[in-house]
């Protein structure tokens, strides 16, 4: 393919950061305009990616290759393949129905998107969303890092700056502090495989299909291994290292949580899997098991947590803690299944809780209260809204016919297959999700409306509805027809097998 | 005997010296309200001395000039590029700083105090070297006390001198035992004599600490950072800016070339030493900075913890390192300045330097605010900014030399640094004034800050996302010392 799809995916919103903050501070609807705009266009874009990928060639495909510093091996390198592909598409989507989240209206008196500064907004926005696109398609450790760190400095101004009043500050801080930490842990042993891989083979390049060949010894992967890939697995909210996500989410606007339990977690989990997993295959084999105990402590744990919180927000960050578990549990399995429903997990989780973000945001703006217990009765100002959060719930209880059974079933049974006691651990979480989620959408959707919000809400924008849309046409489309997603993941699981030794 | 690299050797200096006559003839000329014009006479001269230079001088394959006392190569080369441009954006800085930069003289000062540090990065003679450094210091000493009326400004140019003196003594010593020891005072025969002479290692290590004082005290490593802080709070902004970037990089300049021609055989005990005060720099800098309130004072501390993570790569011992130290500090010179600028741009204004007074800013001035926003993320070594490339290269060339635990604590500080940067953004864009309709007084910039903090921020985006040629530069300069 001539055109270069991927680079144009990852430079069209740091672009459209610039062109919007071009324009003058007044033109709040022209800035607007332009992020929907190139929402739209790298949407589409990934889309384009999306179905012309290759599953019959498989590998990395739409491979762009510049020398950016040949001194140092460093090199612009894009390619996708079959974990990536999925990923660049959900980040599509999260970035373009995050836009339509928070459009925003400088008339009505409904605090709903945003309203102060939406030039910076949005421009601080794409160019996290631009970081989080470089991630997903660099085949170069040193741009993977260079994105990394793109997608992580915006974090603090959105919600410093656009947050929940309370604990934004705080929240803020310690999320950039823990994400950096984690993200420069991860330098160090990059920097060190960098140099052995150069002993080895007389090689300096920070390729990372050339460093799959480096031969590290086997006590090199297992003394580098868990630094990498705990460095990263910050970001995808890996437990005991997660206790900056619920708080970041809950003080993020709406846009900013949905992009962050969206897509950036995942960011964390797949650089884990690029780095950690993919480039010291032995180091991961040799510490799989704690990395699948980190994880089905994360997931009961997390479900545990979000069962008790009264907070509608906290709850959903809490699950996401939970969720990614099941990501990070996918993941220590090292076989077929469960990294296959790991990959899928990705993207099904991407959606899901892009959504339930979204609905909190909307109620909130309206009820001005997260408490669970003083809310009740949505359903009748925003049925919409209702029908979105049943959905999303559906996913999140891993029912038949949504995205989540897709994703959660082939990571039970890989789990299973290597460890029959932690599936039956993880399991529980089932139950207790299934149990929150079902106690809140009765509490908040078909409980009984507060006497003092009669009358006073308003039910959804045509923007927010057509952001609930699209998020939900995607669950119950791989839910129902997983040929859309399975046979595509399961080419990238091929490779990550062939790294392990054909386990 | 005046050949053409001779001359081509000492062209930027011959440069300069022109620019700074023609300063001095041209100013008396000049009405009162014209004076500052005079910036735009330097920094355009400095500029155009740069191309010249450019064009017309450069080095090839190194060569020593001037009986012995230049080194024409390409790491002074670059270096002296890199001055001369902070020169220049420190001379626009400078013209509407009423109190200095209405004044002739001090842009001469700039000058006079460029030359020297040209010839810090090129000397290859202990004489020279002194000399180039004294022509440095002199001019900065008044410069830092310029404002007369100005208590804290006397008092900062007062101890810088006192520091100054004390530490270039120490180091004349050091350097008179040298000589005393080898009877040589060239650079490049130094190795020689020391190994000929089987000085015992005590002897000339304490010789080498005597050295390092006064090149520590130029670059504020621990314990010789002490002066930075009331230095830079109590100088004109501009220059505090000059203090903070050139001449900490001439410091570094001389260090690089001092250590690694003159000293090669003895790199296993000072690698040692400058390690641990590597470590200690960083970690003290860092902290400190951490309860400061003046944005002033915050600088120099961080500025003091850069100095730390450069010497990182002046440890590593290789071609790499060495590299690495001179994309670092072309990266750091171009952001600091920048940062400097900004806190120069607003206090013109509104005559404040706290960090408090930052709140609101970004509802003030949206470009300055999105100007601070680079240069404190480059500072933090955030990408795409040009801090961040550089301290990746540091770092890496750590590692490749087995300071493994050293880049740790780099990165530990780099987090630290995180939090204080982030901090005074938080003023900048989150927090608002007291009192709300003071926001709609905007900041406006004058013509020269506005041209001197758009070329920085450019460039401090292009270091950090093009940064293959500044790379290569950087290896040029470093392939000369082995």
């Amino acid at each position: 393919m001539d055109f270069p799809v991927l680079s144009v995916i990852t430079f069209t919103p740091i672009a459209a950061a610039l062109l919007i903050l071009l324009l003058p501070a007044q033109r709040k609807n022209e800035a607007r305009a332009v992020a929907l705009a190139a929402a739209s266009f790298a949407l589409i874009l990934s889309f384009g990616v999306y179905f012309n990928y290759d599953q019959a060639a498989a590998g990395y495909q739409f491979i762009e290759k510049y020398n950016w510093l040949p001194a140092l091996g460093i090199s612009l390198h894009f390619g996708v393949d079959g974990m990536s592909t999925p990923l660049v598409l959900l980040t599509g989507v999260v970035m373009f129905t995050g836009v339509l989240i928070s459009w925003g209206d400088d008339d009505k008196h409904v605090m709903a998107g945003i309203q102060d500064r939406p030039r910076e907004f949005f421009a601080f926005l794409f160019i996290l969303a631009s970081g989080v696109f470089g991630v997903f398609v660099s085949l170069d450790l040193f741009m993977l890092f260079f994105f990394y760190e793109i997608a992580v400095f915006p974090m603090y101004l959105l919600i410093a700056i656009w947050g929940w009043i309370v604990t934004r500050e705080y929240a803020a801080m310690k999320l950039t502090l823990y994400l950096f930490l984690g993200s420069v842990v991860s330098l160090v042993g990059v920097l060190v495989m960098y140099w052995v891989q150069y002993q080895n083979t007389g090689v300096l390049t920070f390729d990372m299909l050339e460093m799959e060949k480096a031969g590290f010894s086997q006590i090199f992967q297992n003394i580098w291994f868990l630094p990498v890939f705990l460095g990263f697995a910050v970001l995808g909210g890996i437990w005991p290292f997660h206790n900056w996500s619920p708080d970041g989410h809950v003080a993020a606007p709406t846009a900013v949580s949905m992009f962050h339990a969206g897509v950036l977690m995942k960011l964390g989990a797949f650089a884990a899997l690029r780095v950690g997993i993919m480039l010291l295959p032995q180091g991961a084999q040799s510490w799989s098991w704690l990395i699948m105990t980190f994880a089905a402590i994360a997931v009961v744990y997390g479900a545990y947590i979000a069962f008790v919180q009264t907070d509608f927000k906290y709850m959903v960050g809490f699950s996401s803690v939970s969720h990614m578990g099941l990501v990070m549990l996918g993941f220590s399995t090292l076989n077929r299944q469960g990294l296959l429903g790991a990959g899928v997990q990705m993207f099904s989780h991407g959606v899901m809780t892009a959504l339930f973000f979204a609905v909190v945001g909307m109620i909130y703006d309206r009820a001005h209260t997260r408490e669970i217990p003083e809310l009740g009765g949505m359903n009748k100002v925003m049925p919409f809204a209702a029908i979105g959060f049943i959905i999303g719930g559906l996913v999140s209880m891993g029912m038949p016919g949504f995205s989540g059974f897709i994703a959660e079933f082939p990571i039970f049974m890989g789990v299973w297959g290597r460890q029959w006691l932690v599936a039956v651990i993880a399991i529980i979480s089932i139950i207790i999700t299934a149990g929150y989620i079902m106690r809140n959408i009765g509490q908040v959707f078909f409980g009984n409306m507060p006497e003092k919000f009669e009358g006073h809400l308003t039910d959804v924008t045509v923007l927010d509805k057509i952001a609930i849309t699209t998020l939900c046409l995607f669950m119950i489309l791989i839910g129902l027809f997983p040929g859309f997603m399975v046979p595509l993941v399961q080419t990238g699981v091929e490779n990550i097998l062939r790294l392990l030794g054909g386990a | 005997m005046f050949t053409s690299t001779l001359f081509a050797s000492i062209l930027p200096e011959i440069l300069i010296l022109t620019i700074g006559l023609l300063v001095l003839v041209v100013e008396p000329f000049w009405k009162e309200e014209q004076r500052r014009n005079v910036g735009w006479l330097t920094a355009v001269g400095l500029l155009a001395a740069m191309v010249i230079s450019l064009l017309f001088a450069r080095p090839g394959e190194p060569i020593s000039t001037l009986g012995g006392t230049v080194r024409f190569d390409w790491l002074g080369f670059f270096f002296k590029m890199l001055f001369m441009f902070a020169g220049a954006a420190t001379a626009l800085l400078l013209m509407d700083n009423e109190k200095v930069g209405h004044r002739g003289e001090a842009y001469l000062l700039l000058l006079a105090s460029l030359l020297g540090m040209n010839l810090m990065a090129s000397a290859a003679d202990l004489v020279m070297l002194y000399l180039a450094i004294e022509t440095t210091s002199i001019p900065l000493y008044i410069l830092a006390g310029f404002m007369l009326a100005d208590d804290k400004s006397t008092e900062a140019g007062f101890k810088y001198l006192l520091f100054g003196a004390l530490t270039s003594t120490v180091m004349l010593y050091g350097f008179s035992l040298v000589f005393g020891f080898t009877g040589t005072t060239d650079l490049y025969q130094l190795a020689d004599m020391l190994k000929a002479g089987n000085l015992e290692l005590v002897t000339t290590f304490s010789v080498l600490a005597l050295i390092l004082v006064g090149i520590g005290f130029k670059v504020s490593i621990v314990p010789l950072h002490f002066w930075a802080p009331d230095v830079y709070e109590g100088s004109p902004t501009p220059v505090a800016g000059f203090l903070s970037t050139a001449s900490k990089a001439a410091g570094f300049a001389v260090l690089t070339r001092l250590f690694i021609v003159a000293f090669p055989d003895l790199a296993s005990s000072w690698t040692a030493v400058l390690a641990v005060l590597a470590a200690v720099t960083m970690t003290v800098g860092n902290l400190l900075a951490l309860p400061q309130t003046n944005i002033k004072r915050l600088l120099a501390f961080s500025s003091v913890a850069h100095a730390g993570y450069v010497l990182i790569g002046v440890i590593a011992l290789t071609q790499l390192g060495v590299a690495s130290v001179v994309f670092y500090l072309a990266a750091y010179i171009l952001t600091n300045l920048l940062a400097f600028g900004i806190v120069m741009a607003f206090s013109r204004v509104t005559g404040l330097e706290e960090i408090t007074d930052y709140a609101g800013m970004s509802r003030r001035n949206p470009g300055l605010a999105l100007m601070m926003l680079a240069a404190f993320l480059s500072l933090a070594g955030m990408p795409p900014f040009g801090g961040f490339v550089a301290k990746v290269v540091v770092f890496a060339a750590g590692v490749q030399a087995g300071y493994v635990w050293l880049v740790v604590i780099g990165i530990i500080n780099s987090a630290i640094g995180v939090y204080y940067y982030l901090n005074v953004l938080k003023y900048v864009y989150l927090y608002r004034m007291p009192n709300q309709d003071e926001e709609n007084h905007p900041v406006p910039l004058t013509r020269p800050y506005a041209i001197a903090l758009v070329v920085l921020v450019f460039g401090v985006i292009l270091i950090g996302t093009l940064f293959a040629p500044w790379f290569s530069w950087s290896d040029a300069a470093a392939l000369n010392l082995f």
